[in-house]
């Protein structure tokens, strides 16, 4: 038999065939892309709730009798680990990894649509675990998302009966998850290319995916092992993390375990994960600036071998969340030279956003107000990473407010700005309605203000030394008091972002009905997905014939061209130009 | 447009805050400036390129604004442009990484003449171990801890029996002296660190870590635990003395030997017998207690805890805040125990009588109350409120009710806990503080009265 490429082959072995083929037991990457986001957001409104309670607490202490510290530590843990694991992976990956990468590569769907279905069920398991963990006795771990031995499992720490092993449990069904789907997202990005797509026309966004899921395929394996061994640790007695100890007085049985290693390895996976969520912000991101600057984006090749040298680089530097974790500490000079030298490709793709709006074209519309404030926000996250980063600066910084507030404004605040930038601008896609741009705005203007004005100011919090992880400061002698009153004050910040979002809900459930008809290409893009015969797409996604592709995705404000932009499938002979002569463009 | 302003704003903002906001680094008390300097070469190259990027950010969305008569610049790349970038983005960063290790290396690298102390960690206090005379710290190990031997020293090794034990929250450095401060854990991680001296280091069950610092201003200073230890995390706090050189002598030699806290022998309960005839005037014949003399039930209440409460009492460390009028009495009685051994014996005759519920008398919602105390109480007093001696933490149940009010609304106010020697109530201090008012004591201590 003649070999048939895979992206020409015309099996239709998944067509839905009923409404519970189309919308529950879909294996449409689009439907699965939906039902990923959904679980995501739903699942991080909880947390954002959650974040709500803790501020509470930290701003007014001694005010509200129903968060008692074991609430307060498990609300501190719970929000942490579904923020980074459960919403920014699952929605980055699962959500617009599965939604963009065939439609933006010219593919029917992901090479393997029934393991991708599979993938989505998974994690709502993984999910409902979790969730479950609130209902048990005990209630959920409170150890701290990063779950480090010996407290996680011994008997002073909140849910260290229960909840620690759900989490465990559930962390491992999430990550046989994200393999199904990320096999999936890296075969399908090899393999189902349509004619003309090369690896070095893909948009950033699928090379954002494309090399975040492959860290992720390196990195998750060790939260694995780590979850599995600490299990054993917990359940059959083992020592792998649990050195000899005395536990409120009563001596365990554990002997020659450390509790060290399972810091390497959960930070072998936990600082990857950083770019997990990082590189396919990064990619949507530069995808978004490019389209409303109306030009293309400045140093691409360039910007696709930062992502290829910060994945790369982000396995080799764990240890400097370790610099005071009691490991040998001449790793410091190793970690900090090489967590410094990360700053470079990543300082690069800043200056290449911001030459992108370098004598462009710029349309602020709400997909580029978010996407603008996410370079502010970048810039002001990743500075103060060089703090920590720098083993020296990180003494008296680590374990201070200092690092929730860089956190947060490089893995909290940027990468949800490129998630709403992100669902702005696929929108009109995605459902085939304009959402509401007044409260797009709103929305903008809260969040991008709100969150600032939480953060800013715990930097320096953690400056004088205010320590994380306290349930109440109480009195100290180096602390004034106007450092509660900053405290509240942030408080306030907080529900006031917290509360902004639900506009955001509401304009994108709202528009699903009354939002405006939406038109196939309302931004006027170049890429692939905003060129399907039909809008949203249908099943299969390109009708009877595959797109062919004939050039990158950021042919925009081309001198001598008609339009300002020229999609990627379009032929030569069709671009119109002023004078006539035949076009030439830039990789074509 | 707006976009523009707001950009503009929040890098003045920003910048302003920085200089004109009253939260900085706290006045410094080690030798350790060299680390400021490298926090602030950090900050005015991370500030330049804050201003910068973003000053260019803002001019490019002003300058270049959608018009529809013009086009962008069509300039898919500018090699020598980015050359250019990544140059000087490296010398940036080579800027400040260099003197960020230059100053590492200091900090793994100990002073030869630094004196060594030891901080033993643990769910939720601090300890401390000298030398003692010899100069050599004895070993030690998890393996060795018990009541007696609470920081796990190693009875059979010669150079321990001088080593001086402070089962206390606060600890001395002298002054102008560098010092090698080791730590070790009982349990779980925790994190030594003193705002004002910059540096601080996780301590691991299972191995020693390090600091080495020269203190270079007297003073009192907060010591916070920093790596999460389980519910009790924020009450983990301790105190340095630093102080002249002759000051901390003499702490020193006030303090006592691991061979001495081994020397007491048990108690005698026959010995003790005589002198508890003094305590039963009060406490009743069988230690049950008695409400009209405001004196609580110390029948089947933890020998360990009322040995430690005795020598507070002893040290002024209870008894002595003026609001503190039922602890006055009880302050000249103790003094009537002269020494540890006739603590001990009195103890060990406690421990004789008969233990028998004390009548209830708190009335409280008990839901409520269930909830309070599984959810802040039962970690360290146990779930059945049987206390536990391996967090300094007493029996609660079957005790007498009205005396738990009043040490819980004590706490609250201050009255107990708050004494600098009371190296244990402090945490008490913190945790009531999850107590929001009478209401809520009223209901806990109606809880207490369930269990047993």
């Amino acid at each position: 038999m003649a070999y048939i490429p895979i992206a020409d082959q015309t099996d239709e072995m998944h067509d839905p065939q009923s409404f519970i083929t189309k919308y529950i037991w879909s294996q449409d990457h689009k439907v699965i892309a939906i039902q990923y986001g959904g679980i995501a957001i739903l699942v991080g409104l909880l947390a954002l709730v959650l974040s709500v309670l803790m501020r509470l607490q930290l701003g007014f202490p001694d005010t509200f009798a129903f968060i008692d510290p074991a609430d307060y530590y498990q609300y501190v843990t719970m929000h942490g680990m579904i923020m980074v694991v459960y919403l920014l992976t699952a929605l980055f990956l699962g959500g617009f990894g599965n939604y963009l990468i065939p439609l933006q590569i010219g593919a029917r769907d992901m090479v393997f649509p029934f393991l991708n279905m599979l993938s989505v069920w998974v994690y709502l398991l993984s999910v409902i675990i979790l969730i479950a963990s609130f209902f048990i006795t005990g209630g959920p771990a409170g150890s701290g998302w990063t779950l480090y031995p010996p407290q996680a499992i011994t008997e002073g720490t909140p849910g260290s009966d229960g909840g620690i092993i759900l989490m465990l449990a559930s962390l491992a069904v999430f990550i046989v998850a994200f393999t199904m789907g990320g096999l999936n997202y890296v075969t399908t990005v090899l393999q189902a290319r349509t004619r003309g797509m090369t690896m070095m026309r893909m948009p950033l966004s699928v090379w954002g995916i494309f090399v975040a899921t492959i860290l992720g395929l390196f990195a998750f394996p060790a939260l694995f092992v780590s979850a599995v061994m600490m299990f054993f640790d917990k359940m059959l007695g083992t020592s792998f993390f649990m050195p000899a100890m005395v536990s409120l007085g009563e001596t365990l049985e554990h002997t020659g375990g450390s509790p060290v290693l399972f810091q390497h390895l959960f930070w072998f996976f936990g600082h990857p994960e950083v770019y997990i969520v990082a590189l396919p912000a990064f990619g949507l991101v530069s995808d978004i600036l490019s389209c409303h600057a109306r030009k293309n984006i400045f140093g691409y090749r360039m910007m696709v071998w930062a992502i290829i040298a910060i994945g790369g680089l982000s396995f080799i530097v764990w240890a400097h969340h370790m610099y005071v974790s009691g490991m040998n500490p001449y790793f410091g000079f190793f970690f900090a030279f090489t967590t410094l030298i990360i700053a470079v490709p990543t300082a690069i793709k800043v200056y290449n956003w911001v030459l992108t709006l370098w004598e462009g074209n710029i349309r602020l519309t709400v997909p580029m107000l978010f996407a603008c404030g996410f370079i502010f926000t970048f810039i002001h996250g990743g500075l103060t990473g060089i703090f920590l980063g720098n083993v020296t600066v990180d003494l008296p910084l680590s374990d201070t407010y200092f690092v929730i507030a860089h956190f947060h404004m490089v893995m909290g605040v940027s990468p949800v700005l490129v998630l709403f930038a992100a669902l702005y601008h696929w929108y009109p896609k995605v459902t085939g309605k304009m959402f509401n741009v007044t409260l797009g705005k709103i929305h903008f203007w809260a969040t991008f203000f709100g969150t600032y004005a939480i953060y800013l100011p715990m930097h320096y919090l953690g400056i004088m030394g205010l320590p994380r992880r306290y349930y109440t400061m109480g009195t100290t002698d180096f602390l004034p008091d106007s450092a509660q009153t900053l405290n509240a004050n942030i408080t306030l910040a907080a529900i006031w972002v917290a509360l902004f979002q639900l506009i955001f809900v509401y304009n994108m459930i709202t528009s699903l009905w009354k939002g405006k008809k939406a038109d196939p290409n309302p931004w006027e893009a170049t890429s692939l997905e905003w060129q399907t015969p039909d809008n949203p797409p249908c099943h299969g996604n390109w009708g009877a014939e595959l797109p062919t592709v004939h050039r990158w995705a950021y042919e925009y404000s081309v001198p001598g061209v008609k339009a300002d932009f020229v999609p990627q499938n379009m032929p030569a002979e069709d671009v119109e130009t002023i004078d006539g002569t035949p076009y030439k463009g830039h990789d074509g | 447009m707006a976009f523009v302003v707001a950009l503009v704003f929040l890098v003045i903002f920003s910048v302003g805050f920085h200089f004109w906001s009253p939260w900085w680094l706290t006045d410094i008390a080690s030798n350790w400036g060299s680390i400021d300097n490298t926090i602030l070469i950090t900050f005015w190259v991370t500030g330049f390129v804050f201003v910068v990027l973003n000053g260019f950010m803002a001019y490019c969305i002003y300058k270049y604004r959608y018009d529809k008569n013009r086009k962008a610049v069509y300039e898919p790349e500018n090699h020598k442009l980015e050359i250019w970038l990544t140059v000087f983005t490296a010398i940036g960063v080579a800027a400040m990484l260099a003197p960020g290790l230059v100053v590492w290396a200091d900090f793994v690298t100990v002073p030869e003449d630094a004196h060594e102390v030891e901080v033993v960690g643990q769910q939720w206090k601090w300890s401390y171990r000298y030398p003692g005379a010899d100069g050599v710290m004895g070993t030690a190990g998890n393996e060795y801890v018990s009541a007696s031997n609470p920081l796990g020293v190693n009875p059979d090794d010669p150079f321990a029996q001088d080593d001086i034990v402070v089962e206390a929250k606060e600890m001395h450095l002298p002054l102008n002296e560098p010092v090698h401060i080791l730590m070790r854990s009982k349990d779980v991680l925790h994190d030594y660190a003193v705002a004002q001296f910059r540096v601080k280091m996780d301590m691991v069950p299972g191995t020693v870590t390090y600091i080495w610092l020269e203190p270079t201003v007297a003073g009192r200073y907060d010591i916070l635990c920093e790596e999460f230890c389980g519910l009790g995390h924020f009450v983990m706090r301790g105190t340095v003395v630093v102080e002249e050189r002759e000051d901390y002598d003499a702490w020193l030699a006030t303090q006592t030997t691991f061979a001495q806290t081994q020397a007491v022998a048990a108690g005698n309960a026959q010995a003790g017998q005589g002198t508890y005839a003094v305590c039963a005037a009060c406490h009743g014949q069988n230690g049950e207690g008695n409400v009209a003399l405001n004196s609580p039930k110390i029948a089947g209440q933890e020998d360990w805890y009322i040995r430690q409460q005795i020598e507070y009492y002893k040290l002024g460390a209870r008894g002595t805040h003026p609001d503190d009028i039922y602890g006055a009495q009880m302050a000249p009685m103790a003094a009537i125990l002269v020494n540890d051994q006739a603590i001990n014996n009195v103890t060990a005759y406690i421990d004789t009588l008969p233990d028998v519920n004390a009548p209830e008398t708190v009335i409280g919602n008990l839901a409520v109350g269930a909830d309070l105390y599984q959810g802040k109480c039962s970690v360290c007093h146990g779930k059945e409120g049987q206390g536990r001696w391996g967090v300094h933490a007493p029996r609660l149940a079957g005790m007498t009710d009205w005396y738990l009010v009043r040490q819980l609304q004590n706490f609250k106010q201050g009255v107990r806990g708050t004494h600098p020697e009371d190296q244990l109530g402090y945490q008490m201090t913190h945790m009531v503080s999850a107590l929001a008012d009478d209401e809520a004591i009223n209901d806990v201590v109606a809880y207490i009265n369930t269990l047993q």
